[in-house]
């Protein structure tokens, strides 16, 4: 049987596992189809080759097809995202000096508690906070802003955004203090000495998405067939690396020299949710650090475009309302249940729900009975409840 | 006297220019590139297409920062420059007192934005600049990234011949010496074998050695 040909754009990170492992042990190929995968170096450029043809469907920061349906990015063809490909995966690390003031003062560098790690560092900054993000239409901008918005640093910090590999230069050049980033590049900076982890993403917010699988709509909607074999093949590739044991293998398929060209050391730590959080080798365990698929990780709730859509419209100056609707909108549930429904995967009653409600895993109405998903709650106590959402 | 000529011409279209007879003035460019020799080819093509202020930036330190100083008219990338974040974050700046920036695709003419893309050029231009006036240079870029291209896969090919002679030769030698052969005769080998299995000498080659290096 011949196999159909499918372009895929990844950006080289730790969550950009699904399409590998897709790829590499033949979940693709049970689906008829042949993954050819493209690294690429800059999410500018997975935008634009995404919205120009050059590839299929992409590994994609969850807020950048929102960003795009708000109208601020080049003028493509709409962008939907169709499955979440992972949630959590992202730290926060800090400079070398900043490290070094904080631990004196007596911070114990627990990776979990954000007020502890927040108050360390705003009393460890002297003036001005530089902290670097890959995007500026990111989960770890979204995580550094409200992670820092209601402290001490919040009149005085800055975000600016640095490519991933480069972020440990950054930190070692003092263009940045501290940044966020995914997995491997946070573990990067901390084996090279310049930094240490101070924070996982997921204890400001328990159930942050990360990457989403993104398509035209043109594409998903033009070739359901191709877009439901792609979706199904990479969902099984979710669903197997969520298996522990599978965990070590990922980490050696993703360090090839094709994909991040990097020991599997590094990727292994995040994977395995056993961080090194400085240089001396002081371990934390972190369970579920990153997670592919429990919880319901891949159904791209509405409520979570809505979410991002209200940030980035406050920072653009865009009507919220609007902003919401429109952001809701390519967040493609139907897709999502159309398509991985036959693959045996649990649906949601709903399609949104309450963002940050789940201090605990919760059992929601699903199709097959009941559905456990994860805690979600953000740090501050927050929840959202986005207006117009259908659940 | 000519050149002198040529030279009244050009600073008159120029003079004419700066006093906005056709309301341009010069354009500030800045290449973002790392590669020095790549950088000089650049400049030489957008020299070429006009008189120009060009600047190159070299390093990712401070990108941000240096091109915010500059404030630059049009700022040329390698498309897949992993720099290229720095710059959309700029573009997306437009305070009171900055200027907006934006990605060229966003309203240029189809065409030219296939050919830049094509040719993995990226292109950041200020708000208000007319077409016409970034064409030539965007023109001039293309041509120069097609070049690099042309080169870059020129030397690939070098580079997998030259591997393809050296696995070849050592194929020969191990069937010289282990059946006694002639260099040609082991030639004539390898390729029918090659032939009679539809692949290609090379890889035929890679196998012997392998198969070789295992039994030894």
């Amino acid at each position: 049987m011949s196999l159909t040909q499918l372009r895929l754009g990844y950006v080289p990170l730790t969550d950009a596992a699904p399409l590998i492992v897709a790829a590499e042990l033949g979940f693709a190929a049970e689906e008829g189809l042949e993954l050819d995968l493209i690294r690429l170096q800059s999410w500018a450029q997975c935008r634009d080759m995404l919205g120009l043809g050059g590839i299929d469907a992409a590994h994609m920061l969850v807020p950048l097809p929102i960003a795009q349906a708000l109208g601020l990015g080049p003028a493509y063809p709409q962008f939907v995202l169709a499955m979440v490909l992972s949630v959590g995966g992202q730290a926060i690390a800090v400079s070398a000096d900043l490290a070094e003031a904080m631990r004196s003062a007596g911070h114990g560098f627990g990776f979990d508690d954000p007020m502890a790690a927040r108050d360390a560092l705003a009393r460890a900054v002297p003036g001005m906070l530089r902290v670097g993000v890959p995007f500026p239409f990111s989960t770890q901008s979204e995580l550094v802003r409200r992670w820092l918005f209601g402290g001490d640093l919040a009149g005085r910090m800055s975000i600016h955004t640095v490519p991933p590999p480069r972020m440990a230069d950054a930190l070692a050049a003092g263009e940045v203090d501290a940044f966020c980033v995914g997995e491997p590049w946070a573990s990067y900076a901390v084996e090279r000495g310049l930094g240490a982890l101070v924070l996982a993403g997921r204890s400001i917010w328990a159930s942050p998405p990360e990457k989403g699988l993104v398509l035209t709509r043109d594409f998903a909607e033009g070739r359901p067939g191709e877009t439901g074999r792609l979706m199904r093949a990479v969902w099984r590739a979710c669903r197997w690396l969520d298996v522990p044991e599978n965990r070590t293998t990922a980490a050696e398929i993703l360090s090839r020299s094709e994909y991040l060209n990097l020991p599997p050391e590094l990727s292994e730590r995040g994977l395995m949710g056993r961080l090194h959080i400085s240089a001396q080798g002081e371990v934390r365990q972190y369970p579920g650090f990153i997670r592919f698929h429990e919880g319901a990780a891949n159904f791209p709730w509405r409520s979570l475009a809505a979410l991002f859509a209200r940030r980035i419209a406050g920072l653009h100056g865009l009507d919220e309302a609007t902003a919401m609707a429109s952001a809701m909108a390519c967040f493609r549930t139907d897709l999502y249940r159309q398509h991985l429904r036959v693959a045996g995967a649990d649906l949601p009653g709903a399609s949104a729900r309450v963002e940050g409600a789940m201090l605990h895993p919760t059992a929601v109405a699903s199709e097959k009975g009941q559905m456990i998903l994860g805690p979600d709650a953000f740090f501050d106590g927050e929840t959202f409840d986005p207006p117009f959402a259908k659940r | 006297m000519r050149l002198q000529g040529i030279a009244s011409v050009r600073s008159l279209a120029n003079a004419l220019w700066d006093k906005g007879v056709s309301g341009m003035a010069r354009l500030s460019i800045i290449v973002v590139e790392r590669d020095r020799d790549r950088a000089l080819r650049i400049v030489d093509g957008l020299m070429a297409s006009g008189d120009h202020a060009i600047t190159v930036i070299a390093e990712e330190t401070g990108l941000a920062r240096r091109i915010a100083e500059q404030r630059p008219d049009i700022v040329l990338i390698d498309a897949g420059d992993p720099s290229r974040d720095v710059l959309e974050e700029l573009a997306l700046v437009s305070g009171p007192m900055e200027r907006p920036v934006a990605m060229f695709v966003d309203r240029s003419d189809e065409n030219l934005t296939r050919a830049a893309i094509e040719a993995g050029v990226s292109a950041y231009v200020v708000d208000g600049l007319k077409p016409e006036r970034i064409k030539p240079i965007l023109d001039a870029a293309i041509a120069r990234f097609h070049m690099f291209q042309k080169m870059r896969a020129e030397l690939a090919a070098t580079k997998a011949a030259l591997e393809d002679r050296k696995i070849i030769d050592r194929a020969k030698a191990i069937l010289m010496k282990a059946r006694g052969i002639d260099e040609e005769a082991a030639y004539a080998l390898l390729r029918k074998t090659a032939m009679d299995q539809n692949r290609r000498m090379a890889d035929i080659a890679q196998q012997l050695v392998m198969a070789a290096g295992l039994l030894t």
